[in-house]
């Protein structure tokens, strides 16, 4: 049985592939919206898998997923591995520290190599913008971009929109129509930042970012957002408050004076909070710096944080990811 | 390598600084001894060329490759080469190597580097290297931090009488950026550097040369704001030129969509309305040279993320066709555009070239302006295909050409 044939939103998508007509996953901006809308709603019934005590389905039973990783990661990883693992896929990782990477040989060779072995889909990490589309560019199968430099984290995007979805339905709310997201945090070096711009305001949400100047990108404002470099101000009014952490080992130079400055100007305390909307919800990628951009009391505040529900919705959009993307591999009718 | 015989080729329109008039020109022992009124001789190898321009061979000024196929696919036949070679032409023996690399159908002329390794502290031996034929000293890719360095070079060139050639971008705020921030640069999440940090280096480049009376060439000027400093620096008389490659008049930083590493450059490609004020300089005389940054770098290069990919084109294939677009759309007229590829970077070296006037050397392009053809990244002569304008229709091709009266190829 598989969602093709018993789809739960039968109508609202365009047969088939048509529904989602890319053979990979680089990023948010190649997406239209009801292609996003299509992955959220074929999330939820992994939301629903993920819930029972038997969380296996053998969907991708005999293909095989890498995830290549050239950059560390601890979370995306393991939440793809966990989500491959989930529908019956056979799962490697690859980590550069322990590939030919080290030994000289280029990202297309290593792309080059993956191609032959024949694997079914690759997840990639990579610590330039771009890289993830050249190795798309050379391989057969699906590439999902797990992060790629400072350009597009998509399947972030994709599971903010989910963990949000979730707040707001619970809260009554259907919609993102004009919902007041604030962003604030390392805007310039964050490929979670760019994704989830792209997503919520397709969604329908209006996007502020704020940053202090350096951290700020130049021309930002050419993607619809409203920037603000004072928190109190970026706050006012805010119906979800995303915060971001400092990508140190981005960084070259110095962007701020000291991580207790940033906290005077930045940090996400209980009483910042107090400046946003009434029930205002709080949002964190992770890893999260307590104490920094982010306080404990506000990390973990009931009903309002929903920090864990994002890594939840990772494991259950990154399985929606991979099931659609490899229906034309498996056969899938409508979709080969 | 004299020629043989002498050359006259008639039936052209003959391309003079003042002016495309139909006429003759005859060259002998390798100089040009007529221009405009002349007949063929007895035993004159002759040359019909059926109402085609007649032009002096381009004078490629800043390339980093000897590649002969493509300068003469190009009609070049000069080229100052830039002192970024490995190793690089910090030395009077490497120097006097490079000058005669290209001999006897293409002239090399090395720029001699600025500093040791090209590393912005210690001068190089300036002198000795002008002995050994370096015809004007460079910065190279980068551009000398230390201002002290800088005005010591430039008062030590200024006494020699050495052109100093310097790459234009304020290396603290530049970093390891690899596009102009801007919208472009944010949506791609490459790294970048405000454009400004090109107005600062002419600026400071354009104080110190005032001070010393050096000859200063900025290599390449691609912003509207140092492009108002040249302008200005001009009218009060300082000894500065500017020049530019086609792809900062073609192209902007749209051009990096889809991470295209072939339009990954030094400088990088700017936005739209500082192409628009490259444009007006060349225009209204602020831009003195037009070169083609030749630089031509393989799949091992350029087949990597954008940041991580080295910057350059291979332009010398293009460079007549993309100059040749702006006196199609009237911002130049024919002439202009020879000084700007051959008559200007020519007396920047101080060589007796690059014009069509008697006594110069004949170095002559025979060029069909209409003819039309699609540049292929595949198919060029190049030693790499790294071109930005890869699959665009360009016009303007060379059908003949000379070094010294000698036919090429």
């Amino acid at each position: 049985m598989t969602s093709a044939n018993t789809p739960p939103f039968a109508g609202r998508y365009p047969a088939g592939a048509l529904a989602f007509p890319h053979r990979s996953l680089l990023g948010i901006g190649q997406l239209e919206t009801h292609q996003i809308h299509y992955l959220l709603d074929e999330a939820e019934q992994w939301v629903e898998l993920n819930r029972q005590s038997k969380k296996h389905t053998d969907r991708l039973a005999g293909l095989t997923i890498i995830n290549a990783f050239f950059e560390n990661s601890t979370r995306t990883l393991l939440s793809f591995e966990i989500a491959g693992k989930r529908l019956g896929a056979d799962v490697v990782n690859m980590h550069a520290a322990q590939s030919s990477v080290k030994k000289g040989e280029t990202l297309i060779d290593t792309a080059m190599t993956l191609n032959a072995m024949r694997v079914d889909a690759i997840v990639i990490r990579h610590g330039s913008s771009g890289a993830v589309q050249l190795i798309a560019e050379q391989v057969d199968c699906p590439v999902l971009n797990a992060g790629d430099g400072q350009h597009e984290h998509p399947t972030q995007g994709l599971l903010d929109a989910l963990a949000l979805r979730h707040a707001l339905r619970a809260r009554g709310r259907q919609e993102f129509n004009g919902l007041v997201v604030t962003i604030c945090g390392d805007i310039l070096h964050s490929r979670v930042a760019r994704s989830n711009i792209l997503c919520l305001q397709a969604l329908g949400a209006v996007v502020r970012v704020c940053a202090p100047p350096a951290l700020m990108p130049s021309g930002i404002e050419a993607m619809g957002v409203e920037t603000f470099h004072d928190f109190n101000a970026a706050l006012e009014g805010a119906e979800v408050v995303m915060m971001l952490r400092l990508q140190n080992e981005r960084m070259q130079g110095q962007f701020i004076p000291s991580p207790r400055e940033y906290r005077h100007l930045y940090g996400l305390t209980a009483e910042r909070l107090a400046r946003a909307a009434p029930d205002a919800i709080v949002m964190h990628p992770g890893p999260m710096n307590r104490g920094v951009e982010i306080d404990s009391t506000v990390a973990d505040l009931a009903g309002r944080s929903i920090i864990t529900d994002q890594v939840e919705m990772g494991v259950a959009i990154r399985m929606a990811c991979l099931d659609v993307l490899t229906r034309r591999a498996r056969g899938v009718e409508g979709w080969a | 390598m004299k020629p043989s015989r002498p050359l006259t080729i008639t039936g052209g329109l003959l391309v003079t600084p003042s002016g495309v008039k139909g006429g003759t020109i005859r060259c002998v022992q390798g100089m040009i001894e007529a221009v405009g009124e002349a007949r063929p001789q007895d035993g004159d190898e002759h040359v019909d060329a059926g109402g085609q321009i007649v032009a002096p061979g381009l004078v490629d000024f800043g390339v980093f490759a000897i590649d002969k196929p493509a300068f003469h696919f190009g009609g070049i036949t000069r080229a100052a080469l830039m002192p970024d070679e490995s190793p690089p032409l910090d030395h009077p023996a490497r120097v006097r190597f490079a000058a005669s690399s290209g001999k006897p159908d293409l002239w090399v002329h090395p720029l001699a580097a600025a500093t040791v390794a090209l590393e912005g502290e210690h001068l190089a031996e300036l002198a000795l290297m002008r002995e050994a034929g370096a015809r004007a000293v460079a910065t190279g890719r980068s551009w000398i931090a230390d201002s002290g360095v800088m005005l010591r070079l430039l008062q030590y060139a200024a006494m020699l009488g050495l052109v100093v050639v310097t790459h234009a971008e304020d290396g603290g705020i530049a970093g390891t950026a690899t596009a102009t921030a801007g919208e472009m640069a944010t949506r791609l999440g490459l790294p970048s550097a405000p454009a400004e940090a090109e107005a600062l280096a002419v600026a400071r480049d354009i104080a110190l040369a005032e001070m010393t009376g050096a000859r200063l060439h900025l290599r390449q000027v691609t912003t509207r704001a140092a492009l108002d400093l040249v302008r200005a620096a001009k009218s009060r008389g300082v000894a500065v030129t500017a020049g530019v490659t086609p792809a900062h008049f073609m192209l902007s930083d749209l051009a990096l969509q889809g991470f295209r590493t072939f339009a990954r450059l030094s400088p990088p490609l700017r936005e739209e309305a500082d192409r628009q004020a490259v444009i007006e300089a060349i225009g209204d005389g602020t831009i003195d040279v037009i070169a083609s940054g030749h630089d031509p770098r393989g799949p091992e290069d350029k087949r990597l993320p954008f940041a991580d990919a080295t910057p350059g084109m291979a332009g010398a294939e293009t460079l007549l066709a993309l100059v040749l677009t702006l006196v199609r759309d009237g911002v130049i007229p024919m002439e202009r555009a020879f000084d700007l590829v051959a008559r200007n970077p020519a007396s920047l070296i101080g060589v007796q070239a690059g014009e069509l006037r008697v006594g110069a050397e004949a170095d002559l392009a025979l060029i069909d302006p209409a003819k039309p053809w699609i540049v292929d990244s595949a198919k060029m002569a190049a030693t790499a295909g790294n071109t930005p304008f890869d699959r665009q229709p360009v016009q303007g091709r060379v059908t003949g050409l000379w070094k010294g009266g000698v036919p090429v190829g």
